[in-house]
């Protein structure tokens, strides 16, 4: 099962490879895998790709966290509260379609180049999903646990933290799984826009400088951080409700 | 957001939408947050009305529109038909749908450099890149539409004696289609985003470029009328699928 995954990507890059070398082509999009391999190598040798990474990280990761902070603190007060859900509904469909890309120029404006503007677009995009998906999985808690809750006298902030986010937690954890990939690509996308820092910055100057085994490179970079990043966070989720948890919250 | 019994409190929810206008009307008007980035909302709609009658803005928007709708119909018509390719066969899944998963993380925009490379600052460097983008979403949605279609409906169809073409259209479509409209409204979610990316990094007239020039500029209002027309092109993008989809997929919730 595993090999046969294998075996198209391989044909795919024995063939660029081949195509590359036999033709001799001189382009300044293309180049053969293994000169994208030694630049691979060059980057993180001489440091630069790592430095890019941990500032697209670094983005990424602060915007995910605000962003999660408060979609959730939103999400589970509009789950709890459904008039305060209603009032707020036309506002908050209002801002939601907002193409995460459009605050750019705003953020340039307010902030100016660095590590805030990105972070508080990543925090904008991420945000959202994280309200509506967290507003779902509250309203989707078995009724019976509030009674519960009720029977026990517990106080708002013990039902908040003993029946609330217990019972809702597995779906949370996909809204945050979508979150952390959204908070990635807006990144990236920020830095590849107008944010001269991380990994999105240094594949446009790779372009720029006319080096396509280098751009190639970033490319193949950015994809393997990407898959990391996914892949972590399936095994999160996985270690923390087992096989049944993540069936459970696949629905 | 149904409709039922509900109309008090949609009114009493705009109204707090206009409470939250006359807020930021407030916050511009005693100067609280600098007017260099943000404009009353009185300046962005005079600049917003400004632009549409005077200006130029109605012909950036629908450049952006072209845009996005193109890139998206030519992702959407390639997505369902190698997603159908892919997703009929286990052998083709089995083959190809590794490298997919592999691909799937990778942010669509990360392409944009490598796009400019091969095809310069062009509109066709645009639509190639809003293609691209959009296609996974539906790509993938339209593989695993096809990979769960119930397995005897294909019995009932090779009982009825049903060639591979009709098996198709028939029985496999139909079944995958909430999933692959489900894969078309993020595709076209990611449309705009690239349309309005490409626009800026490509120069290409439309919205995205006109939002950054109005920036670098310090044009504040003409920035957020253009900020403001971009969310209200999110918002009607999702009411038309919302509605397609409703149209298209009202035989199921009758069978059910």
């Amino acid at each position: 099962m595993r090999a046969r995954g294998l075996l198209l990507p391989l044909l795919l890059l024995v063939a660029a490879e081949l195509g590359m070398r036999l033709s001799g082509t001189q382009s300044m999009a293309l180049a053969a895998p293994s000169d994208v391999f030694l630049s691979l190598l060059s980057a993180i040798g001489d440091g630069s790709l790592l430095v890019a990474t941990r500032d697209t990280l670094t983005v990424a990761f602060a915007g995910l966290a605000i962003g999660t902070a408060v979609g959730l603190a939103f999400g589970i007060l509009f789950g709890l509260v459904p008039p305060l859900n209603r009032l707020m509904e036309v506002t908050i469909e209002a801002i939601r379609p907002v193409p995460s890309v459009a605050l750019i120029p705003i953020a340039m404006l307010a902030l100016g180049f660095g590590y805030r503007m990105g972070i508080a677009i990543v925090a904008f995009a991420c945000a959202f999903p994280m309200l509506i998906l967290t507003r779902a999985a509250i309203a989707g808690i078995e009724p019976r646990l509030f009674e519960v809750a009720r029977a026990l006298r517990l106080s708002a902030m013990q039902r908040v933290f003993k029946i609330i986010l217990p019972a809702a937690f597995p779906r949370i954890m996909v809204a945050f799984r979508l979150a952390a990939g959204i908070a990635l690509v807006v990144a990236v996308t920020v830095e590849i826009a107008a944010n001269p820092l991380g990994l999105g910055y240094g594949i446009l100057i790779a372009q720029q400088a006319l080096d396509p085994a280098r751009m190639l490179a970033y490319l193949v970079w950015i994809g393997i951080v990407g898959y990391a990043l996914n892949w972590a966070l399936v095994g999160a989720q996985h270690g923390m409700f087992g096989r049944a948890g993540g069936a459970e919250a696949r629905q | 957001m149904t409709f039922r019994g509900n109309l008090p409190w949609r009114i009493a929810s705009f109204a707090v939408a206009a409470g939250f206008v006359l807020l930021w009307q407030w916050i511009a008007d005693l100067k609280l947050v600098s007017p260099v980035f943000l404009p009353g909302p009185d300046r962005a709609w005079n600049a917003l009305v400004a632009g549409m009658t005077e200006g130029d803005l109605a012909t950036k928007l629908v450049a952006t529109v072209e845009r996005m709708i193109w890139g998206w119909l030519i992702a959407s018509l390639a997505g369902i038909a190698l997603g159908a390719a892919i997703g009929i066969s286990p052998r083709m899944r089995a083959y190809v749908a590794p490298m997919l998963e592999f691909l799937r993380p990778l942010p669509a925009s990360a392409i944009i450099p490598v796009a400019i490379a091969l095809l310069g600052l062009s509109d066709a460097m645009v639509l190639f890149v809003i293609a691209f983008g959009a296609l996974w979403p539906v790509l993938l949605a339209t593989i695993h539409g096809f990979s769960a279609v119930e397995p005897r409906l294909y019995e009932v169809g090779a009982a009825l004696g049903l060639t591979r073409r009709q098996t198709i259209m028939k029985l496999s479509l139909p079944s995958a289609s909430p999933d692959i409209l489900a894969g078309m409204r993020l595709g076209l979610t990611v449309a705009l985003i690239l349309a309005v990316v490409c626009e800026m990094l490509a120069g290409r007239d439309g919205l995205g470029n006109w939002i950054l020039l109005s920036a670098r500029s310090f044009r504040a209002p003409d920035l957020y009328a253009g900020v403001i027309l971009l969310g209200a092109l999110g918002f009607l993008s999702s009411v038309a699928i919302d509605w397609t989809e409703q149209r298209l997929l009202r035989w199921r919730a009758r069978a059910r």
